[in-house]
C-alpha cells in the first residue's frame, strides 16, 4: 500500500521526534496565526537512537525550536496510535514474504558445509536434486513406511523441537517452516 | 429500615446488575451495605493499583467475576515500558488463600504468567471464564493448564494478546470428558496447532457458539469444523486459502451453507480473494463483520462482499477500503452502529486511503451511527461539522489524522471548530480522541459542551496550560485524560489538584510538566500515586525540580505507592 519502497524501508522504521510532514502540506509556508509552532519540531537529524522494540518516547533530546518550516516525513513515537500487536501482524508478514529462509546443509564426510534456501524449492524432490548435485551423492526411493531405500545416505533434518526427522514426512509448507537444519546421513549406523 | 427479611431483599438486589447501581444501593443503609456486600458477585477493578486483592476479598467475598485491568492505555502505543507492572499472579494468589469461589476472570493490559495460568486452574474449581486482552508474559504452556484442568471451562478467548508459542500441543490438553466449551478464541496464536484435537474438541462441543482460529488452521480443516458445528454464531476464520475447483472448497460452500445462526465473521489472518465468494450465503444476516486482520483484499472485492451484508451493525475494516467502498458502506449499511477503518499501513505517515469524505458519506447513509475510530490522510472542518449534524447519537468518536498537526485540508485552518461541532451535538459522548492541528480553542468547546465525556485522549494539541484547564474544569464526568506532545505544564496540573481523585487516572508524557510540579502534586494528594517515568535518567543522578517529566501517570488509590515499580519508575 504505502509507496515508501520494497526494500529494508529503513526510513519508515526510523524514530524520530519531530512532526511528520506530508508533500501536500508543504504548500503551507506559514502557520495560522496565534497559534506558536509546537515544541517537538526538531531538525529531521536529530534522532532518537533507540530500538523499534523498546521505543520509549523519550524526549530526552527535544528541543523548543520555533521552527516555521515543516520537517520531511518522519515517523513519531507510538504514532499513529495503532495498537503494537496490530502493528507487528502487518509488519511481519511484510517480512515473510520477502526474505528467505536460509538453513546449513551438512553431509557426515565432507569438509565444509554448505548454505541453501528453502524458499527457492518447490518441493522435496526439487530440494533433492539440488542437494544430490551439490554434494554429489544418491539418495534412495522414498516410502511412507521405510523411509529412504537403495542407498547409503539419508536426509534428515532438525525441526525446531530440536528432533532429528527423516525429511520427506510432513507437507512441504510445513516442512519450510520447522527445518532448522539439513545433515545428509551417511551409512547405516543411525538405525 | 427493613420490611422484609434478608433473602428478599438480596432476592430483589439479584435484578440490579449495574455496578454503579449496587454502589448506590450499598450506601442506603448499614443492612443493605451489608447484604449487597455478601451479594455481589462480579467486580470491576479498572486499575489494579487502586486496590489491594486483600481490599477487595474483604469488601466483597463473594466475588464469582472479576475484571482486571493493568497498563495505562497509552501502554498499547508503546509508550510505557515493558516492565511497568500490571502483574496478576498477586491477584490470583491471594484469591486463592482466601478460597474465593472464582468463576471468570477478564483481564486488559494485565502481565500474566504460566504460573498465574496455572494457579488459577487449579485453585479454582468452578473456573468457567478466561477473557485476556492485550495481555503478555505467558506461553502456550500456561494455555495447556486451563486446558487440562478446568473441568467446566466455558470461554477461553484471547484477544491480541503476545503469547511465546512452545508447542501445538495445548490444545490436546482438553481433556475428552471436557464438553462445556462456549467460546474459543485462539486467535491471535503464531505457531503450529494441532489440528486434529481442534477438530475432536469441536466434534465434543455442543454448545459451542463462537469459535476463532489462528492462522495456522487452513481452509480444509474449517470446512471440517463448520460441518461439525453448524451451530455456531461467531466465526474467526484462520486461513483462507484454497483452490476454488477442488472438492474440499465445494465441501466449504456445502457447509457455510447449513451455518444458518452465524452472525459475526472475522480474521482471514491469510485470505485469497477469490475464495470469499464461498462466504456470501452468510452475509445477508451478518451483523459484525471484522476484516480489519485480512490482508490484501482489493477495495473491489471488499465493497462485493459488504453490498451483501445489509444488516451490519459493526464493521472493522482496513482503508483500502477507500472513501468509495466507504460509499458503498454508506448505502448498503444502514444500520451500521459501529465502524472502525485502520490504517493498512501503521508504518507509514499520510499514506492512508481514506478521507473526510468518506466519513462524510458514512454519516449521510448511517444515522444510527454511535462508535467510531477512523484512521485518515486529512479532515476538514466542514466535513465534522457534517458528520456532526447527520448523527448525533455518538458516544464514542476517534479521529485520527496521520499526520497529526494537520489542519484543515482546504481552509489551512485548526480543526478547532470541526471537533466542537462533534461535542456540541453529540450530547452523549463518552470518549473522544482528537488528532490534527488543534488550538486551545477546542478544548473550550469541549469543556463547555462534552457533559458526559468520560475518556479524552490529546495529542500535539493545544496553546498553553488553558487548554488543559478548560477540560479538568468543565468536564465533571471525566475520567480518564492522557495527554502527550502538548504544552500544559505545571500551571494546568496544579490548579485544581482534587479532581484527580474524582478521576481514574492521568497520562502526561511529553509536555511541559516538571519534576518539581509532580512532586508538588505528590505532597498535596496523598491518596494519589504520582509514577514519573524516566528511562533516561539514572536514578542515583540529582534530577533537577525545574526538569521537565518524561512521562507522568498519576491515578487514585486507596493502598498508597506500589511494592512492584521497577527502577525507573519513581512514585514520588
Amino acid at each position: 500500500m504505502a509507496a515508501q519502497g520494497e526494500d529494508l524501508n529503513l526510513e519508515a522504521t526510523e524514530l524520530r521526534l519531530g512532526l511528520p510532514g506530508t508533500a501536500e502540506s508543504e504548500k503551507q509556508q506559514t502557520p495560522p496565526s496565534g497559534r506558536s509552532m509546537k515544541r517537538n519540531l526538531i531538525d529531521v537529524n536529530n534522532e532518537c537512537g533507540s530500538d523499534e522494540e523498546e521505543s520509549n518516547g523519550s524526549s530526552a533530546q527535544k528541543c523548543d525550536k520555533q521552527d516555521v518550516h515543516r520537517p520531511s516525513k518522519a515517523q513519531v513515537v507510538g504514532w499513529p496510535p495503532v495498537r503494537s500487536y496490530r502493528k507487528n501482524c502487518f509488519q511481519k508478514k511484510a517480512e515473510s514474504e520477502s526474505t528467505g529462509v536460509f538453513i546449513k546443509v551438512s553431509m557426515d564426510g565432507a569438509p565444509y558445509l554448505r548454505k541453501i534456501d528453502l524458499k527457492l524449492y518447490k518441493g522435496y524432490s526439487d530440494l533433492l536434486e539440488d542437494l544430490q548435485g551439490m554434494f554429489e551423492f544418491k539418495v534412495g526411493e522414498y516410502c511412507e513406511r521405510e523411509g529412504y531405500n537403495g542407498s547409503e545416505f539419508v536426509p534428515t533434518y532438525e525441526d525446531k523441537d530440536g528432533d532429528w526427522m527423516l525429511v520427506g514426512d510432513v507437507p512441504w509448507n510445513m516442512f519450510i517452516t520447522s527445518c532448522k537444519r539439513l545433515r545428509i546421513m551417511k551409512g547405516s549406523s543411525e538405525m | 429500615m427493613n420490611y422484609f427479611p434478608d433473602e428478599v431483599i438480596e432476592h430483589v438486589f439479584d435484578f440490579v446488575t449495574s455496578n454503579k447501581d449496587r454502589n448506590t444501593i450499598s450506601l442506603v443503609c448499614k443492612s443493605w451495605y451489608r447484604i449487597e456486600k455478601f451479594s455481589r458477585q462480579r467486580v470491576f477493578i479498572g486499575n489494579c493499583y487502586a486496590i489491594s486483592p486483600e481490599r477487595l476479598i474483604g469488601r466483597f467475598p463473594g466475588v464469582k467475576s472479576l475484571t482486571l485491568k493493568g497498563k495505562p492505555h497509552f501502554a498499547d502505543f508503546n509508550l510505557v515500558p515493558h516492565d511497568w507492572g500490571g502483574f496478576v499472579y498477586p491477584w490470583i494468589e491471594a484469591l486463592a488463600r482466601s478460597r474465593v469461589n472464582l468463576e471468570e476472570l477478564r483481564m486488559k493490559r494485565m502481565v500474566v504468567t504460566d504460573d498465574a495460568l496455572e494457579l488459577i486452574s487449579r485453585a479454582f474449581v468452578n473456573f468457567k471464564t478466561l477473557v485476556l486482552v492485550s495481555c503478555e508474559g505467558f506461553t502456550t504452556d500456561g494455555l495447556a493448564a486451563i486446558a487440562a484442568n478446568c473441568r467446566f471451562l466455558r470461554e477461553l478467548d484471547l484477544q491480541e494478546n503476545e503469547v511465546e508459542d512452545h508447542r501445538g500441543q495445548w490444545l490436546n490438553c482438553f481433556p475428552e470428558s471436557c464438553t462445556s466449551l462456549v467460546s474459543l478464541n485462539f486467535a491471535c496464536l503464531k505457531g503450529d496447532i494441532n489440528l486434529a484435537a481442534l477438530e475432536r474438541l469441536v466434534a465434543r462441543s455442543p454448545n459451542l457458539k463462537s469459535l476463532k482460529l489462528s492462522r495456522a488452521v487452513p481452509l480444509d480443516t474449517l470446512q471440517k469444523i463448520l460441518v461439525r458445528a453448524p451451530q455456531l454464531v461467531d466465526l474467526g476464520v484462520g486461513s483462507f486459502v484454497h483452490d476454488p475447483e477442488s472438492e474440499t472448497y465445494s465441501k466449504l460452500l456445502t457447509a457455510i451453507e447449513k451455518c444458518k445462526s452465524m452472525r459475526s465473521l472475522s480474521g482471514f489472518l491469510e485470505v485469497a480473494a477469490y475464495c470469499l465468494p464461498a462466504i456470501y450465503p452468510i452475509c445477508s444476516s451478518l451483523t459484525s463483520l471484522n476484516l480489519s486482520y485480512a490482508p490484501g483484499i482489493p477495495g473491489s472485492e471488499l465493497t462485493k462482499l459488504i453490498r451483501q451484508c445489509r444488516k451490519l451493525q459493526r464493521l472493522w475494516i482496513l482503508d483500502c477500503i477507500g472513501d468509495k467502498g466507504l460509499g458503498v458502506v454508506a448505502s448498503s449499511c444502514k444500520d451500521l452502529q459501529e465502524l472502525r477503518v485502520f490504517p493498512s499501513d501503521p508504518y507509514g505517515v499520510g499514506n492512508a486511503a481514506v478521507t473526510e469524505e468518506g466519513l462524510v458519506a458514512i454519516s449521510k447513509g448511517c444515522p444510527k451511527l454511535n462508535s467510531l475510530l477512523y484512521f485518515c490522510q486529512q479532515m476538514t472542518n466542514a466535513a465534522l461539522q457534517t458528520v456532526a449534524q447527520n448523527c448525533p447519537n455518538f458516544i464514542r468518536f476517534r479521529l485520527c489524522i496521520l499526520d497529526p498537526t494537520k489542519p484543515d485540508s482546504s481552509t489551512d485552518q485548526p480543526l478547532d471548530e470541526g471537533f466542537g461541532a462533534i461535542v456540541q451535538s453529540c450530547k452523549g459522548l463518552r470518549r473522544l480522541s482528537l488528532s490534527g492541528l488543534l488550538t486551545d480553542q477546542v478544548f473550550s468547546f469541549i469543556g463547555k459542551f462534552a457533559e458526559q465525556l468520560e475518556m479524552l485522549s490529546i495529542a500535539f494539541a493545544g496553546n498553553s496550560d488553558k487548554g488543559m484547564l478548560y477540560v479538568l474544569t468543565g468536564c465533571k464526568k471525566i475520567r480518564k485524560l492522557e495527554i502527550r506532545d502538548c504544552p500544559f505544564g505545571n500551571i494546568a496540573l496544579l490548579t485544581d489538584v482534587g479532581k484527580y481523585e474524582t478521576m481514574r487516572s492521568l497520562w502526561m508524557s511529553s509536555c511541559d510538566v516538571t519534576l518539581g510540579g509532580c512532586k508538588t502534586l505528590a505532597k498535596k494528594m496523598p491518596r494519589l500515586n504520582v509514577e514519573i517515568i524516566n528511562e533516561n535518567e539514572e536514578m542515583e543522578e540529582c534530577i533537577d525540580d525545574r526538569q521537565k517529566v518524561e512521562k507522568m501517570y498519576l491515578y487514585r488509590t486507596l493502598v498508597g505507592p506500589r511494592k512492584d515499580a521497577p527502577e525507573h519508575v519513581w512514585t514520588l
